[in-house]
């Protein structure tokens, strides 16, 4: 028997999972349009690679991995590409993001594909990269690309590998009833990454004693096999990887560090169930096991949901009734959020669409004023102090706050479910940092600026030096020729006749081509011709005006005339 | 002048009971109510509150020792009893000074923060109360020092406890009559209520 | 010695206080040269908070000019970019109170926007180039001007100079990416008193009547 730890704090909320749990894992038929999002992990979006138009097997890559931390997406079903742009998605914004939206054509056909059935033998690299291409991604919710976490390096071996069949939110019963179903194939898949790993000393599937029928299902499958399976007490927030990890083997993960940095993997059984299905079975993840559950929908069942799935797809065949339905919620009664529309699609960390009816859960009771009881610090998993978080993020005290270590919080809501006065304080929790960030983000940018402001004087400053430097350059130079001049020459006048002499004999040297010259002189006589022109009709208006100026104007009349003789004789003798 | 062997010497029994004295019996702050000055002044952060108090207490052994000697070494053998208050203001300003130098040079941060209440260490009256009940008690230069110490040392104990509650006082949901120094009086008035329950431990 | 300053106190007197007074003085002089202080790092520290878009709101040609200036006791409130956020961080810093933002010197915008030159219209003056604190603009003389749109901090220095007001400030898109949640109401908004902000309630007011 393996040892188990208890973790500090966590609540016991009704667990509400038989509901759902009465009949086996179902299948929906395949709806008219499934929209999948580019973006449904954590990391870089993918990047589609179809097109309008195009016609796609079931199974068939779609949009490919951008980048190291990222997923690609494959068709969930056959059809044809009917959009590629910005859709809704299951996001508390209730902004749109980047999706592909397939049309099926009710054919299903799936692509050519083919497994190992000897991943013993095969390569952990070959293995990764089975496990990066179908697409897979941490299922049980926080949805962090798989092959990535599979592959923390030669400098962290893994001697612990942990499956977390924990499911500990309430109503959700989709890890359960998969592993009732699934053992066998979900212990293969858990020897699949026993082989990527290098085949770690101590292989753990921890699960909560609320569920015999499946620890079961699994135990005639993990005889022998050197897997344990470690069954503790139930409780509220046990399934956060932190959390197991202290329960199964009593070691505190620090703030900032991985599990990979203690030696350790921890791994959804959903994703292990689909990572079993990409190896041997050649399948990329296009679909998943998802609890529709609560008061307001008719039937409360599993299903086999194909992702892109429509929520509304999903309500509509479990008789919904939006009458008696406070809201709908995506993910558990704890962590979930509200749907802002049904029209979002099912995305492979979708583990459960709650539709509580109000007596379920009632609308949101006016938050009263914090009594300072404490409750709040007694339920934390984390040993943190809700309380004082609440009072600094109500002041925006950003330092109090990381002081009071805010970003380890996990955001479980057990302290929002025990407080007397109704307060929200995930909320403020999130809010707050999201405030942390932001200020964060300015700072980086404020200092980038500074950078390239700082950069622009010193250009400025340095274009400044060397006009100056020119211009000193310059004035010695001329400083030079005047003192050089002075010395030089006998008299000032014959110094100037002499300056100017030799300027004509350098132009005199520098002439140009007989061409040019022909070229230039034709302009100027061109030029000296609309002068006169000019100049006449100035002369006439002045005569017809009987103005002062006539004299003036007759002279400069002349004055151009001669010009232009002489430019036109300079011609004759180059035509010579 | 006192015999030099009683100068220094002061036995452990003394010693524990001078420091329970000074830094929670007759606490200097909210049991003599001297100093109250820089208790309210500068309690608002906590970093500017511990700056203070390790300000406060420098100024305040220093000047116990320095106020001694010159009692003892000028003031008594020269008959000039009654120049006492002036030459410990004297002594006193030039420790203070001294210490603002040394601040301003090793965190410019704090000389920013505590302004005009590092040269106002000179008028704190708990200053000027340790210089002058140690001469009135007949001290010797070890006791003294520990006085001064443990006036410092108490000092700081109430300014850092009193800051931590201001803080937590500003992110709270005051009443808008009650914000600022009206809470924080009533706060410290409580806390004195507090510190005057260790009467009758010595 | 003793005899003389027992029978003349007021001289003895004197002596003591002149002799103590030069004593310490003569301590503290040593100690002035001792410890003594080069410049003003406060100033470093400001201009750390400051957000260095260098628009020249706050009336001084910079951010770093504005630094210096609350160094020596200006106010902290005449910085609009930084908004409500800068001000609090320097009350914090100063251990001041925090006032609200000095309207004189511009309002505080919502919206981060950033500048975008319209190709079409621009002559290559390069006017804009020259205004630009942090050279985010692209260009040389007759040839196309840009915006780098991820330098661009929207001072708005390059909008006025250019002659055929060709550039105009946009708003930046908020992203999925750059959301953030919003903070919760006030607890104790039960009755609608309260939520009004009305006499008696929880709220603060804004002008008590």
């Amino acid at each position: 028997m393996n040892r188990t730890w208890v973790t500090p704090g966590g609540v016991h909320p009704p667990e509400n999972k038989h509901q759902s749990m009465t009949q086996q894992i179902g299948s929906l038929p395949i709806p008219d349009k499934l929209v999948i999002p580019l973006s449904q992990h954590i990391g870089a979006a993918a990047a589609a690679c179809v097109e309008v138009g195009q016609h796609v097997l079931k199974g068939q890559l779609i949009a490919e991995a951008a980048g190291v931390v990222s997923i690609p997406m494959h068709a969930p079903t056959s059809g044809t590409i009917s959009a590629i742009e910005h859709r809704p998605i299951a996001h508390a914004s209730g902004m749109l993001a980047p999706c592909i939206e397939i049309t099926s054509d009710g054919a299903d056909s799936w692509i050519e594909h083919q497994g190992i059935s000897d991943y013993e033998h095969t390569s952990p690299e070959k293995l990764l990269e089975i496990v990066a291409n179908a697409g897979i991604t941490g299922m049980g919710g926080a949805g962090f690309p798989s092959a990535v976490k599979l592959n923390p390096g030669r400098q962290r071996p893994i001697d612990t590998l942990i499956i977390n069949a924990t499911e500990c939110e309430p109503y959700i019963t989709a890890d359960d009833s998969a592993i009732r179903e699934r053992a066998g194939e979900i212990v293969d898949g858990i020897k699949i990454l026993s082989a990527i790993l290098g085949h770690p000393h101590n292989i753990l599937i921890g699960i909560e004693d609320n569920k015999p029928e499946a620890i079961a299902a699994l135990q005639p499958h993990v005889e022998s096999t050197g897997i344990s399976i470690v069954v503790f007490p139930t409780k509220y927030p046990s399934g956060g990887e932190k959390q197991l990890i202290y329960i199964l083997t009593g070691k505190e993960l620090p703030a900032g560090k991985l599990p990979a940095d203690l030696g350790m993997v921890c791994i959804n059984i959903g994703t292990t169930y689909a990572i079993k299905r990409a190896v041997i079975d050649g399948e990329p993840l296009i679909s998943r096991v998802t609890t529709v559950t609560g008061e307001a929908v008719g039937t409360q069942r599993n299903y086999d949901v194909l992702i892109g799935t429509p929520v509304s797809h999903l309500l509509a065949h479990n008789q919904f009734d939006q009458e008696r339905c406070s809201r709908v919620i995506m993910g558990g009664p704890m962590m979930g959020f509200s749907l802002p529309s049904a029209e979002v699609p099912v995305v492979k960390t979708t583990n459960c669409i709650l539709a509580p009816s109000y007596a379920e859960i009632p609308e949101d009771e006016p938050a009263q004023p914090c009594i300072r009881c404490g409750m709040c610090a007694e339920a934390c998993p984390v040993s943190l102090l809700p309380q004082q978080l609440f009072w600094y993020a109500q002041a925006q005290d950003h330092d109090r706050l990381e002081a009071h270590n805010l970003f380890d919080c996990i955001e479980c809501g057990a302290c929002s479910y025990v407080c007397p006065s109704n307060i929200p304080l995930v909320q403020y929790y999130r809010s707050a940092k999201g405030e942390i960030r932001q200020a964060h983000d300015e700072k980086i940018r404020s200092d980038h600026a500074r950078e390239r402001f700082e950069f622009h004087k010193a250009r400025i400053e340095q274009a400044e030096q060397e006009k100056e430097a020119k211009r000193a350059a310059r004035r010695e130079a001329a400083q030079q020729a005047k003192s050089a001049t002075a010395t030089n020459g006998s008299s000032g006048g014959s110094s100037a006749a002499d300056i100017i002499a030799a300027a004509q004999a350098r132009a005199a040297a520098k002439q140009a081509s007989p061409e040019d010259q022909r070229a230039k002189l034709e302009r100027t006589i061109a030029a000296t011709e609309q002068r006169l022109q000019l100049a006449e009709e100035k002369l006439a208006e002045a005569v017809a005006s009987n103005s002062d100026k006539q004299s003036v104007f007759s002279a400069a009349v002349e004055n151009t005339r001669q010009k232009l003789e002489q430019s036109k004789s300079k011609l004759a003798e180059l035509a010579e | 002048m006192a015999a030099p062997t009683t100068v220094w010497l002061c036995s452990m029994q003394e010693f524990a009971v001078i420091l329970v004295s000074s830094i929670l019996i007759n606490n200097y702050v909210l049991v003599q109510f001297l100093g109250l000055c820089p208790f309210m002044g500068v309690s608002n952060k906590l970093e500017s509150a511990i700056g203070m108090a390790a300000a406060t207490t420098f100024v305040l052994t220093l000047t116990a020792m320095a106020s001694y000697m010159v009692n003892a070494l000028v003031l008594e053998p020269l008959g000039l009893i009654y120049l006492r208050t002036i030459a410990f203001i004297l002594v006193i300003a030039a420790v203070v000074q001294f210490t603002k130098m040394f601040i301003e040079k090793t965190s410019p941060l704090l000389y920013r923060v505590l302004g005009v209440f590092l040269p106002l260490i000179t008028t704190n009256c708990a200053v000027l109360g340790v210089a002058l009940q140690n001469t009135s008690k007949d001290l010797n230069f070890t006791q003294s020092s520990l006085y001064g110490f443990g006036a410092g040392a108490g000092f700081s104990l109430v300014l850092i406890l009193f800051s931590a509650m201001r803080e937590r006082l500003a992110a709270a949901d005051v009443p808008e009559s009650f914000k600022g120094a009206a809470i924080a009086m009533i706060t410290a008035g409580l806390m004195s209520l507090a510190f005057m329950g260790f009467n009758g431990l010595v | 010695m003793i005899e003389l300053i027992s029978q003349q106190p007021i001289f003895a007197a004197l002596i003591a206080m002149v002799g103590l007074s030069i004593l310490f003085g003569g301590l503290l002089g040593y100690a002035a040269e001792k410890f003594k202080v080069e410049g003003d790092p406060i100033v470093e520290q400001i201009d750390e908070l400051l957000p260095q878009t260098q628009c020249g709101q706050c009336g001084f040609p910079g951010c770093r000019p504005y630094a210096q200036s609350i160094a020596d006791g200006d106010a902290i409130n005449k910085c609009p970019p930084g908004g409500q956020a800068t001000i609090n961080a320097l009350a914090n810093l100063l251990g001041v109170p925090a006032p609200e933002l000095d309207q004189e010197h511009g309002q505080e915008s919502e919206v981060k926007t950033v500048a975008y030159i319209r190709e079409d219209e621009c002559i290559g003056c390069t006017k804009c180039i020259q205004a630009c604190p942090v050279d985010a603009i692209l260009g040389a003389a007759k040839l196309m001007h840009t915006v780098i749109a991820d330098e661009c901090t929207g001072c708005d220095l390059c909008v006025e100079p250019c002659p055929v007001d060709c550039i105009d400030m946009l708003p930046v898109e908020e992203t999925i990416a750059d959301w953030k949640w919003s903070t919760p109401a006030k607890p104790g908004q039960m009755i609608a008193t309260d939520r009004r902000g009305e006499l008696g309630s929880n709220t603060v007011q804004e002008d008590a009547a």
